[in-house]
């Protein structure tokens, strides 16, 4: 690769190992990486080692795209803003309540912490009700009052949050500005502000969250750009949220709520990027890593988004967010024979650390990648820690031991139980996110990645009757990807709740045109170059008498009540297979996803076409014995990158790359397409 | 031979036939009680007795086991010619608590599922419809005195004959049932979900052979069986007893006992109700299915991991619940069985097991579903309606933890609806919604906290209904730790405050806008002595207005001092050390 050009756009994504850097010239296509050890710390310290390590001349570079786990981790382990809540006489307790649940079906057991602890939630009188009207006016007084005992508490951020307030935000407002005068910094949320639905647990707990993060998020992001600044780049930062949508650094820390799980997403933004150039747009992505796996469901090269996303035990963010469902866990799952002499896989996981047994960080328990290694699938020598950890036969020690001697099976076959049945498993939670949104799994193709998704691949597709896998070219660095190909997205939602047969079509075509307004101009304010702006309209709907709501997607904004009915009970059969014709529907909210498209990136030289040789055999670094349904099979190793532009290859095969290995089952049929992914045509059999 | 592989294998695959019929019945349902609520359960059952095969993980716990029950009867009467005989595309309705049921509200369809035209199994699922006639809307009425005033009966008869609908039965149904206009919505969904699993099941063993299947399920329940005799061996020959209250029956104001003795008996743990109350005359009785239920409820709450089959049930012997209110029949009311009955049955037996298996079991959960009912007519919008307030109480202190505030029934895993769509749709506002203080038991690890609530009415006439528990007495502490809060209901009318004659009961209380009503829910019982409750832990709990600090000197042996309060270590290991020797001393005892 020759010098920088000017205009370069750099996607970097921190994530709980490692921050991924993708430094991509638009011009040419030229791609740089980068992949250094994640500064948990301070993340600005990780992000800057990859630039260094890509060499970046910041000068250069035009655009940078952030995708951070700062606000993810703030919440999950609770290390947030001391944070305060003023809320309305009688209610305080509303986020510690919740919706009365337990963690887990069976075990009376369980702890919730909630976000803003009970002394710093303080009540003012104030009531609304569910038509909007002042029951109770709002003590002013009593707000300034509440205000100062939580400066005083030691808060740095506060947030308001009424009953109703989605009815009537007057109060809110109200108490807005008179925090204003007090409150020494900008951090106060109002609870309508960032999302304006009924639903007083989810809505406050949202608010909550925003404000929890806000202070801890600005601090990072303008550490970053000031660093960023010092090494010579101009350019705007801007932030993945988890809409998968770029926001810009400047205004990013006012609706912080919306950055938590942008990991996921952006890796999701990527596969349907990478989907819709190579003519698949409807995908199931399947990101499994170390330490969880993620799926998602792409139709038509979008991806899904959801407002209703639990990030954790009653901790429910309703701001859109890509849909994306964390199935189980990655390659740390362990496994156990237990008491029925069963074998089980999970869901205990050795995560990170102490992680599996190879990766020799002291892991005692068989996993998932151990299995893998033992089945000759993973090359012990590439292992990240292969120095000082246990050799394969000592791994294989253990399977025997723990696993096969309960089983009766030796070693290799306690192995092969442990991933026929992790995938038997994973197939089946893929099966339950497709069949929950209407879909059967036979209609899509399984982009696979993640560290460990290019490995399982094959045999997942084959046990869902999936007839094709996509490797994209960098399955290790997926999210970071996602960075670079993201487009600018705002996303609005108004509550209408109006029976369908009173809707009122004019007030709806006005909503539309105010959420599109809005939108624009909150692009136009982003220092981005974009190609066109884009808008997604859709309705929650639902039928009289049901809580639970349908997103029907419309054509545009214009739309008349038997259009509606007619694209309602289509989406409803579509997704519940029952036809419910009887009933009466009601639009619950008006929603509108406006996107700046940036110009699509050319993703044909993530791998350098200089790297490439002229045939297979050049490309082939060795051969090891894998095993698969019971027998060794010697098995070609390939280096990817140096697989040639056009091949045919039919497995068994392993494919390497530094990023990640790619297993070929024997039967399945490997080719790669102009942008080098690999396409893997599942064969017969039962691997 | 089978190999463990395949065995796992097909294990996994009968749980993902169900799971998928779970998610499809929740998904398609027009209720919300089903689609939101998830008070539903699918599974698979043997065609010889209708022992349970595999059953969703997602199903309401309370369904634990019931299906096996009515898929038992229901064989039974085909081979006794009661019932007509199954032919291929036939779906069964049946929701009579006394042929292996629960309450009216659950609704059963049973469906033959043949292979190379034989019955190789039965797919069965229940569904809580919101309404099956009776005196009261909803069918949970506080006071009924038999099974008619509760709702319609309908013993198996076939709903769908080779596939199709039969519309007089159906016709039949609607006319004895509330908002019938709805239920179409459910019935699709219960049916479909049926379909789903034929289809799923079809697969299963079309890709693993019908005989490796047969013998995987036999294996299976074999392997449960095991898995449940490992647990019971670690459990001490006992008997470990114990007693549980129920309320009233809502008709005659006395409690009602659940005493039980467990032992373990070789491999087996016999769980033995000799002793406890006779059937009552209210709606609080229970019918040998939902018993059965709750025993192994309770136990899949001490023992998470075992699978949910007639194998891990084996080994549970339940005994010495003839006679008494816990295996009552025709015509005995039986609304309250599924709701609040089996919760105590589950508190009794965490109670008896507590003491064997202190880091499995906790102290006694709020255990009641809180069901506050108001019906009446809101002149505004010039409707009727029906409201519905379930609510959480506390969960017990246990080995590791403090129990959770506001936790859902033992029974059930639903959510509780928001405040404010409850006030979008309902005349009503809350005057608050917030945490009772000082509601959990005292304990090392303290009970969880209930849940306080008041709702005033706006506009037109209402009758307020209750169906409680935990009124007289509250949930059990263990290991030393008290008891948490008892429930309690006050109905504020015309400016005065009232509490119902049966505490935690009571049918159409007419209620005036501007009435109230205040719900005040169970705390958890605590666990261990709570006099070794960390002091740090005590000022947390007075800094955050879990308890007040006389409560921590009273209750907990902790001096506090200053503000916010923190522990004063010497007053507080001196009054801790007079306390214990106080203890110690018979002339205090």
């Amino acid at each position: 690769m020759g010098e920088a050009e000017p205009g370069l756009v750099a996607g970097i994504d921190v994530g709980g190992t490692f921050t991924d850097l993708v430094l991509m010239d638009p011009a040419t296509g030229a791609v740089r990486l980068a992949k250094v050890p994640t500064t948990p710390a301070n993340q600005a310290e990780g992000v800057l080692a990859a630039l260094d390590a890509a060499g970046a001349d910041l000068s250069r570079v035009d655009l940078i795209v952030h995708g951070t786990t700062t606000t993810t981790n703030a919440v999950l382990e609770r290390k947030l803003a001391r944070t305060g809540m003023i809320t309305t006489a009688g209610f305080r307790d509303v986020l510690e309540l919740g919706r009365r649940t337990r963690p887990a079906p069976y075990g009376m057991v369980g702890r919730f912490v909630p976000i803003i602890p009970r002394d710093l939630r303080l009540e003012v009188a104030e009531r609304m009700d569910a038509a909007g009207d002042a029951v109770v006016p709002l003590d002013e007084a009593g707000v300034a009052a509440a205000g100062r005992a939580l400066l005083a508490a030691g808060c740095e951020s506060v947030v308001v949050h009424f009953l109703h307030a989605y009815a009537n935000p007057a109060h809110e407002r109200r108490a807005g500005e008179i925090l204003a005068g007090l409150w020494p910094n900008g951090h106060v949320t109002l609870g309508h502000a960032l999302l304006s639905e009924s639903r007083e647990f989810e809505r406050g707990v949202t608010a909550a969250v925003n404000a929890a993060v806000q202070p801890l998020l600005e601090r990072y992001v303008a550490r970053l750009r000031t660093e960023l600044a010092a090494r010579g780049y101009a350019g705007d930062l801007l932030v993945m949220n988890g809409n998968g949508g770029m926001v810009s650094a400047r205004t990013v820390a006012r609706e912080a709520a919306k950055t938590v799980m942008s990991g996921p997403a952006s890796g999701v933004m990527a596969a349907a990027h990478i989907g819709r150039r190579a003519g698949v747009p409807d995908l199931i992505t399947y990101d499994m890593g170390g330490t969880s796996t993620d799926v998602a469901l792409i139709r038509g090269a979008e991806p899904p988004v959801s407002n209703e996303i639990e990030v954790d035990y009653a901790l429910p963010i309703h701001v859109p967010m890509v849909d994306v469902r964390t199935v189980g866990a990655g390659g740390g799952s362990i496994a156990r024979v237990n008491a029925a002499g069963l074998l089980e896989v999970g869901p205990e996981s050795a995560g990170a650390v102490p992680g599996p047994i190879c990766y020799g960080r002291g892991g005692a328990d068989p996993t998932i990648s151990d299995a893998n290694l033992v089945l000759g699938r993973l090359d012990p020598d590439k292992l990240p820690s292969a120095a000082g950890g246990p050799a394969r036969d000592a791994v294989a020690a253990v399977f025997a031991e723990r696993l096969g001697a309960p089983l009766g099976l030796d070693a290799v076959a306690a192995a092969e139980a442990v991933i026929r049945l992790a995938n038997v498993k994973m197939a089946g939670a893929i099966r339950m996110v497709s069949v929950s949104l209407g879909a059967d799994p036979r209609d899509f193709t399984l982009l696979a990645f993640g560290g460990a998704g290019p490995l399982h691949a094959c045999a997942l597709a084959r046990e869902l009757g999936i007839p094709r896998v996509l490797v994209p070219g960098r399955p290790g660095i997926t999210n970071a990807l996602g960075c670079v190909v993201a487009d600018l997205r705002h996303d609005f939602v108004t509550t209408l709740n109006m029976a369908l047969d009173r809707l009122d079509e004019d007030r709806l075509a006005q909503v539309f045109a105010g959420q599109a307004a809005e939108g624009a101009a909150l692009i136009g304010a982003e220092r981005v170059a974009i190609r066109a702006v884009r808008h997604r309209f859709s309705l929650d709907m639902q039928f009289i008498g049901q809580t639970h709501l349908l997103r029907v997607d419309l054509d545009g904004p214009d739309v008349d009540r038997n259009t509606l009915r007619r694209k309602f009970a289509e989406a409803y059969f579509a997704r519940f297979r029952v036809d419910l014709g009887e009933g009466r529907a009601a639009v619950v909210n008006a929603n509108c996803s406006v996107i700046g498209e940036r110009a699509g990136l050319d993703l044909s030289r993530l791998i350098a076409p200089s790297g490439r040789k002229a045939t297979l055999e050049e490309a082939r670094t060795g051969q090891r014995d894998c095993r698969f349904a019971g027998q060794w099979h010697p098995t070609p190793v390939y280096w990817r990158d140096h697989l040639p532009a056009r091949f045919t290859l039919t497995g068994p095969a392993i494919v390497e790359q530094m990023d990640c290995t790619i297993l070929i089952e024997p039967g399945d049929r490997v080719e790669p397409d102009a942008d080098g992914n690999l396409i893997v045509t599942i064969g017969g059999g039962d691997a | 031979m089978l190999d463990p592989i395949t065995l796992s294998v097909i294990q996994a695959g009968l749980m993902q036939v169900c799971d998928e019929m779970d998610l499809t019945f929740s998904r398609a349902a027009f209720s919300p009680v089903i689609a939101e609520a998830n008070d539903r359960s699918d599974g698979i059952y043997a065609a010889a007795d209708g022992a349970l095969i595999a059953q969703g993980s997602g199903g309401l716990p309370v369904f634990v086991g019931t299906m096996q029950y009515s898929t038992r009867v229901l064989i039974e009467r085909i081979a006794a010619g009661i019932t007509a005989p199954p032919e291929p595309g036939d779906t069964y309705i049946v929701n009579d608590p006394y042929l292996g049921g629960t309450h009216l509200m659950d609704v059963r369809f049973a469906r033959p599922f043949y292979r190379d035209g034989r019955i190789f199994c039965w797919l069965s699922n229940t569904g809580h419809w919101p309404d099956t006639g009776g005196a009261v809307p909803g069918g949970f009425s506080a006071s009924a005195t038999s099974v008619e005033q509760e709702g319609l009966r309908l013993p198996p008869v076939k709903l769908f004959k080779r596939g199709e609908m039969d519309r007089e039965i159906y016709q039949i149904i609607c006319s004895n049932i509330r908002v019938a206009d709805q239920r179409i919505g459910d019935v699709k969904a219960q049916a479909a979900a049926l379909s789903v699993g034929e289809e799923r099941l079809a697969a299963l063993l079309d890709r693993y052979g019908d005989d490796t299947v047969r013998a995987a399920i036999a294996e299976l329940r074999t392997r449960a069986a095991r898995q449940m005799r490992a647990f019971i061996a670690t459990i001490p020959e006992g008997p470990h007893r114990s007693v549980a209250w129920v309320d009233s029956d809502g008709v005659v104001n006395e409690p009602l006992a659940i005493r039980l003795a467990v032992t373990r008996a070789g491999d087996d743990l016999v769980f033995d109700f000799t002793g406890s109350s006779p059937p009552c005359a209210g709606p609080m009785n229970s019918v040998e299915a939902t018993t059965l239920s709750s025993v192994y409820l309770a136990m899949r709450h001490i023992f998470p991991e075992l699978p949910i089959s007639a194998g891990a049930f084996e080994p549970v012997k339940v005994t010495g619940h003839r006679g008494t209110f816990l295996d009552a029949h025709y015509p005995r009311p039986v609304s309250g069985c599924a709701a609040e009955v089996s919760q105590r049955i589950a508190e009794a037996v965490f109670a008896a097991l507590v003491d064997a298996l202190p880091d499995r079991v906790t102290a006694a959960p709020a255990g009641t579903s809180g069901n506050f009912a108001l019906g009446g007519h809101d002149p505004e919008r010039g409707s009727d309606y029906v409201m519905y307030q379930l609510s959480g109480g506390g969960y017990g202190g246990n080995a590791d933890h403090d129990g959770l505030a506001n936790g859902c029934s033992t029974i059930g895993i639903s959510k509780a609806p928001p405040i404010e769509i409850m006030e979008q749709k309902f005349p009503v506002l809350y005057r608050h919604y917030r945490l009772r203080e000082g509601s959990g038991g005292a304990g090392r690890h303290r009970g969880g906290l209930g849940l306080d609530y008041e709702v005033e009415l706006r506009r037109g006439m209402a009758r307020a209904s209750f169906v409680m528990d935990h009124g007289r007495f509250g949930p059990q502490g263990a290991l030393g730790g008290a008891d948490g809060a008892p429930n309690r209901v006050v109905v504020t009318r015309n400016g005065h405050e009232e509490t119902p004659e049966h505490l935690s009961k009571a049918q159409d209380i007419p209620l005036a806008p501007g009435d109230r009503v205040r719900v005040e829910t169970p705390g958890g019982g605590g666990y261990g002595d709570p006099l070794t409750r960390d002091p740090e832990a005590v000022a947390e709990d007075v800094r955050l207005g879990r308890h007040t600090r006389d409560a921590a000197r009273a209750l907990f042996g902790v001096v506090l001092t200053g503000e916010p309060p923190r522990p004063d270590p010497e007053a507080t290991r001196t009054l801790r050390a007079e306390r214990t020797r106080g203890a110690a001393d018979p002339q205090h005892a």
